[in-house]
């Protein structure tokens, strides 16, 4: 029985979480630690932190936080941005962090995801991956970095089958045309990926309402569904989507 | 003994066991990460963690020195001593061996081989899953009716008259098993909400009692 996991995914800057800042109920619980334990009391099945702090000098600000959340939450957490090498994941994984998210810096050196893999398995390695549809790869998917800044020229399908490859236990794939627009989730990228890797995939960018959720564990295939605005702004909560998907003829935790 | 039993929680150099030390510091425990064997002896319980390949840890264990002491302690709980307390691969290890690491000997407390998850199910197996279990057995006490637990596995013990409880995947998989004062999980108690956190204060409450 495959159980579709939903997590919401909270974008932590200095310490906040950014995308709730307009959410007037949110504002003065726009404590990360908090809102994790918000989702976690909703039935969330996961929490996903991802820093998008660009100053260095934030590392403790955020170690902290990593710190408090843990202490609350007996879900499975995981932890990304500005990781880049084995040493930064054991600090964050003895913060209490149960994975870690590679982006960018696995794309610079694709051999940091077998080096996190060998040290703390591969259960503990997801692998982010910022994509978007362009004619310039063979999939029509080309691969981003830096935030989305930075195109690579790497075809979104011969990435994700390195990523396995080299130890990705997950892979957390985030449609860039998708992201901020709640037109549902990029199907077609979704399909593309789960036929070509048979590792937990888990979907982001773009999920609007109950549909595109159902959408994205149906017609998709993921396994996971990730979602930060609908969240952050009260527009659904963690169990009705459940309620729907349950609804909807897919397995979910107790809905 | 004092109302906080202290756990010693084998660190044999594997993976990452804040996430298990943090969860029995919530459920009550003065949980500490050692490989000091007098530390492991003096304990009021152990708890074997283990994550990533089933050879992998068994070599880690061989490795720390750890092994024999792991072995016995686990033969000793068994047999209604020290409570001891696998998750994860810190059950698959109780067993002979695994399919994943053939040649690797386990602790060989539980004389039965582990093998691959079959099934058209996509391996490993990293989710929520529900439990069919044996709500008397002491560790699942309290425990709620639909009980969640998170699961990150592609190899699985086979079901046997130790096995309490049981998860759906492909087919029935061995969820958990008990020997008297030895208990072991497939799933991760610690990562599972309220109802790992349950089966955690009933490990104590087995140190507890055992103390009597």
């Amino acid at each position: 029985m495959r159980v579709v996991r939903i997590i919401p995914c909270l974008d932590v800057d200095e310490g906040r979480v950014v995308k709730g800042i307009n959410f007037v109920d949110l504002r003065d619980a726009g404590d990360p630690v908090e809102l994790a334990s918000v989702y976690n009391d909703q039935g969330a099945d996961e929490i996903v932190f991802l820093d998008i702090t660009a100053s260095s000098d934030s590392r403790e600000t955020l170690h902290e936080v990593v710190r408090r959340t843990a202490e609350e939450i007996f879900i499975p957490f995981t932890v990304g941005g500005g990781i880049r090498s084995v040493e930064d994941a054991r600090q964050i994984l003895r913060l209490g962090a149960d994975k870690i998210s590679l982006n960018t810096a696995a794309v610079i050196r694709p051999d940091l995801i077998t080096d996190v893999a060998n040290e703390f398995g591969k259960q503990c390695v997801v692998v982010a991956i910022d994509a978007r549809r362009s004619d310039k790869t063979i999939c029509g998917f080309e691969v981003f970095t830096h935030g989305g800044r930075e195109a690579t020229g790497l075809s979104l399908l011969a990435w994700v089958r390195e990523v396995v490859g080299k130890g990705a236990g997950e892979i957390l794939l985030t449609s860039m045309d998708r992201d901020g627009t709640k037109d549902g989730f990029d199907i077609e990228m979704l399909k593309a990926v789960s036929q070509e890797v048979s590792v937990p995939l888990i979907a982001s960018g773009g999920a609007g309402n109950l549909k595109d959720m159902v959408d994205g564990a149906l017609s998709g295939n993921a396994d996971a569904l990730l979602a930060a605005s609908i969240f952050h702004f009260g527009e659904l909560t963690v169990s009705e989507v459940k309620k729907e998907l349950l609804k909807a003829g897919l397995a979910v935790r107790g809905a | 003994m004092t109302s906080r039993p202290t756990v010693a929680i084998f660190d044999y150099g594997i993976g990452n066991l804040r996430s298990a030390q943090k969860a029995l510091e919530f459920a009550g425990a003065e949980a500490i990460l050692t490989n000091d064997k007098s530390i492991l002896k003096e304990s009021d319980g152990v708890v074997l963690p283990g994550v990533g390949a089933f050879g992998r840890c068994a070599e880690a264990l061989v490795e720390t020195e750890l092994f024999s002491i792991a072995a016995s302690m686990a033969e000793e709980a068994a047999s209604g001593a020290k409570p001891f307390l696998g998750i994860c691969i810190g059950m698959q290890l109780l067993y002979n061996g695994s399919d994943e690491s053939v040649g690797t000997k386990g602790l060989g407390v539980i004389n039965e081989q582990v093998r691959a998850i079959e099934g058209d199910v996509k391996i490993p197996q990293m989710q929520w899953n529900k439990l069919k279990c044996n709500f008397k057995h002491p560790m699942l006490k309290g425990i709620e009716e639909d009980p969640w637990v998170y699961f990150v596995h592609s190899y699985s013990a086979p079901i046997t008259e130790e096995s309490v409880a049981f998860c759906d995947y492909g087919s029935d998989l061995n969820a958990a098993i008990a020997i008297n004062n030895l208990w072991a999980t497939q799933f991760h108690p610690e990562k599972s909400g309220k109802t790992g956190m349950r089966l955690l204060k009933n490990f104590l409450s087995l140190l507890r009692s055992n103390q009597e």
